[in-house]
């Protein structure tokens, strides 16, 4: 099975600082790391290729440093990898860089499972995944949180749907968002990234993509422009009972079978 | 010894003292205040009182001095010998109310806080100021009074020490219900005998903390650790020494065997991200940037490697830490969990001698026909083993057990290590203090304790009383 990973780096920090007058996130000089949600979606690539066999392709859209993930990627076991890099592709809304990454695709291979983090820290769109796989014209179904059956022509996954779980087959190709906790990720194996230290990384321009027509990327392709960004207002939402211990019991059983722990 | 027992007179004048119904609780005293976390060790007391003062509290055992009622200081409750187990009843002044932390003093790098405060809570309120109280238990959940009452040391020994290095000042309340200040905000200190020294560590038997003065450092702005799987516990104890020898200094050097991880696993629900190996070395490195750990643990990843270790895992974000260190801070209960009953040794040997203390309690395990389930802090030579009832009855479990602590204490003094290096003596460890100390020894810790405590009021039968 030829598997593809989409990864993007993130800040490493979960305390995003804004600027209070540009409204932009402060990114100099932070640290950063892999979208955590990434990181279960290529835990799932890497058990089944353990299961399955084939490789594991990862692809990354950003600047020239976030090659760090795809090493990093290398370090957890993916074979290849390729960064989507051009001044031409900065300041890409939701749209132009799932058309970017799309467009990337295309260019590294054909691939029968795609695979992406259901959503990223920085953006939080969720959208992407299923963004893509509109423009590669493939099957897409997000909010994986199962792998129930993998066949030669296509793959049963459980979804986390707001008021239910829904199984369903999907022929490949197709893409896939996984949810957290699918899998435990591993830890990048020291071993693994002192061996592929010198493995290459293709970057792709716009020179590469099979469209070549500069207004469908970055700025200039997106229809949409961010305004203002700014932090969450923190959610603490608490809930207080009261009643009989009958109808607290009630109360909490159909609390907890709301939010499916039952 | 002939303590006055608890009388409703008494009980007025905690009354008078208090007058807050709720922070008096006289009949019906919950169960979990007759004993502590492990030790088995249990008797109510007559009372439990919650001040939130150090004066509700100078005026208690001012009281309690006068009418020589035996008094036993109590934090959260998560000690694991007894020490805050009232074994000749009367009052508890259960210290969890005084939970305040009353100063951060950035210009000196400390904070002063009230006993009850919670590691956890304190921890995070000096991070969200980038600053660092290094002491790092297991148990979150204890209070800092706690932690000093112990000397709690934790899993950033090897790099940072324990409790003991960052407590610089003590309000405490003697048993006469005087109200001392040792030490203060100063980095140095000649001034006479190190009392706060001694504070800390005595298990609650010397006075009461009303008010600690704790030596913060500068947050660290970036910490990794190494999971390194090992094909043998033998191999993987082994490097240890090595390791230290090497002058990397991590903040810690942690052992574990995958059973545990499996009974954290299920204890969590949650999975570790490893779990291709029977043994594994932990190891934490911090410093400024990610370059520079990277640095720093080349050497020693390459040193492990070289000694038969599998793999070296990396864990350098936030959610790879708390996959690891989550499931590391929940071994105890985790254990607990596994089993019926248990029973824990904490002693500490010098680092050197640390593999040969792991393999000796392993094979102890035939010999005594008993589960030990053992994991802790190779960097300083701190191990705990805990030994596991399971399906054996209370009397087979308690000879078995006590066959194998005698042997375990026994190694652990032949290799110069001491019976306990975190946890505290108490209730529980009494004989086994008493078999390791020379006489001239206990015979100072019996006048240093008749210097605080003439009329033995405070906690008695603790540490090395009988």
């Amino acid at each position: 099975m030829n598997i593809l990973v989409c990864i993007k780096q993130v800040p490493a920090s979960s305390k995003v600082e804004v600027d209070p007058i540009t409204g932009v996130l402060k990114r100099d000089g932070a640290d950063s790391k892999m979208n955590p949600y990434d990181l279960y979606a290529l835990e799932s690539a890497l058990r089944l290729r353990e299961v399955h066999g084939g490789t594991i392709s990862v692809i990354s859209m950003g600047p020239p440093q976030a090659k760090a993930v795809i090493r990093e990627a290398f370090a957890m076991g993916a074979d290849q990898g390729a960064l989507l890099s051009d001044r031409n592709f900065g300041g890409a809304d939701v749209l132009a860089t799932s058309y970017t990454i799309s467009q990337g695709i295309r260019k590294l291979g054909e691939f029968d499972l795609i695979l992406c983090g259901k959503q990223t820290t920085d953006g939080d769109t969720a959208q992407v995944g299923p963004e893509v796989s509109e423009y590669l014209d493939i099957p897409s179904v997000s909010n994986v949180i199962k792998i129930e059956k993998v066949e030669d022509d296509g793959i049963t996954v459980q979804m986390d749907l707001p008021n239910e779980l829904e199984i369903a087959k999907v022929y490949y190709p197709c893409l896939l968002s996984v949810d957290k906790d699918i899998f435990q990720p591993r830890l990048p194996s020291y071993v693994r990234k002192t061996e592929t230290k010198e493995r290459e990384i293709p970057i792709y321009t716009l020179e590469d993509m099979g469209d070549k027509n500069k207004t469908h990327y970055g700025l200039n392709g997106s229809p949409t422009q961010v305004k203002r960004i700014f932090p969450p207002a923190v959610n603490d939402h608490r809930e207080a009972w009261h009643g009989t211990a009958e109808e607290l019991t009630g109360k909490l059983y159909d609390k907890i079978s709301e939010l499916k722990f039952i | 010894m002939g303590y006055k027992q608890f009388d409703e007179a008494d009980l007025k004048f905690l009354q008078s003292v208090i007058q807050q119904d709720d922070r008096i609780l006289y009949e019906g005293i919950n169960e979990e205040y007759s004993h502590d976390e492990l030790s088995g060790t249990s008797s109510y007391p007559d009372v439990v009182v919650k001040p939130i003062s150090t004066e509700e509290i100078a005026a208690i055992m001012s009281y309690a001095y006068e009418h020589e009622i035996p008094v036993t200081p109590r934090g959260a409750g998560t000690g694991l010998v007894g020490s805050s187990v009232a074994v000749e009843h009367g009052i508890m002044l259960d210290t969890c109310l005084m939970n305040q932390v009353l100063e951060l003093d950035e210009e000196n790098l400390t904070i002063t806080v009230e006993p009850g405060v919670l590691l956890m809570e304190l921890a995070a309120f000096v991070e969200e100021h980038d600053l660092f109280y290094p002491p790092d238990p297991g148990e979150k959940s204890a209070t800092i009074g706690g932690n000093i009452s112990t000397n709690a040391g934790g899993m950033r020994a090897v790099k940072y020490g324990v409790t003991r290095d960052y407590v610089r000042g003590l309000e405490v309340v003697l048993p006469n219900g005087e109200v001392a200040e040792f030490g203060g905000k100063v980095v140095k200190n000649s001034s006479g005998y190190a009392l706060k020294d001694l504070m800390v560590g005595s298990e609650g038997t010397l006075g009461i903390i009303t008010k600690a003065i704790l030596k913060l450092l500068p947050l660290p702005k970036k910490a990794i650790s190494l999971l390194i799987p090992f094909p043998s516990l033998e191999l993987a104890i082994g490097t240890v020494p090595k390791i230290v020898k090497s002058k990397a200094i991590p903040t810690a050097i942690e052992f574990m065997q995958r059973e545990v991880i499996i009974d954290a696993e299920q204890y969590l629900g949650k999975k570790f991200p490893d779990s291709q190996s029977d043994a594994y070395l932990l190891l934490k490195f911090d410093g400024n940037s990610t370059e520079e750990i990277e640095e720093t643990y080349d050497a020693v990843a390459k040193l492990c490697l070289a000694e038969g270790a599998m793999d070296v895992l990396i864990s350098d974000t936030e959610e790879r830490e708390d996959s690891i260190w989550k499931g590391r801070g929940a071994f105890l209960e985790a254990i607990k969990g596994s089993t019926t009953y248990m029973d824990e040794v904490d002693m500490v040997v010098p680092r050197s001698c640390v593999n040969e203390m792991v393999e000796y309690l392993h094979a102890l395990q035939q010999d005594a026909r008993i589960r030990i389930k053992s994991f802790g802090h190779a960097g300083d030579g701190n191990l705990h083993a805990y030994m596991l009832r399971d399906e054996l009855s209370q009397e087979e479990f308690e000879k078995r057990m006590l066959y194998a602590m005698d042997k375990v204490y026994a190694k652990a003094d032949e290799l110069g290590g001491q019976v306990s290096g975190e946890h505290g003596i108490g209730f529980a460890k009494k004989p086994y203090l008493k078999n390791s100390l020379d006489p001239v020894v206990m015979t100072l810790m019996s006048g240093i304790k008749k210097a605080f405590d003439p009329k033995n009021i405070l906690n008695p039968h603790k540490v090395f009383q009988d």
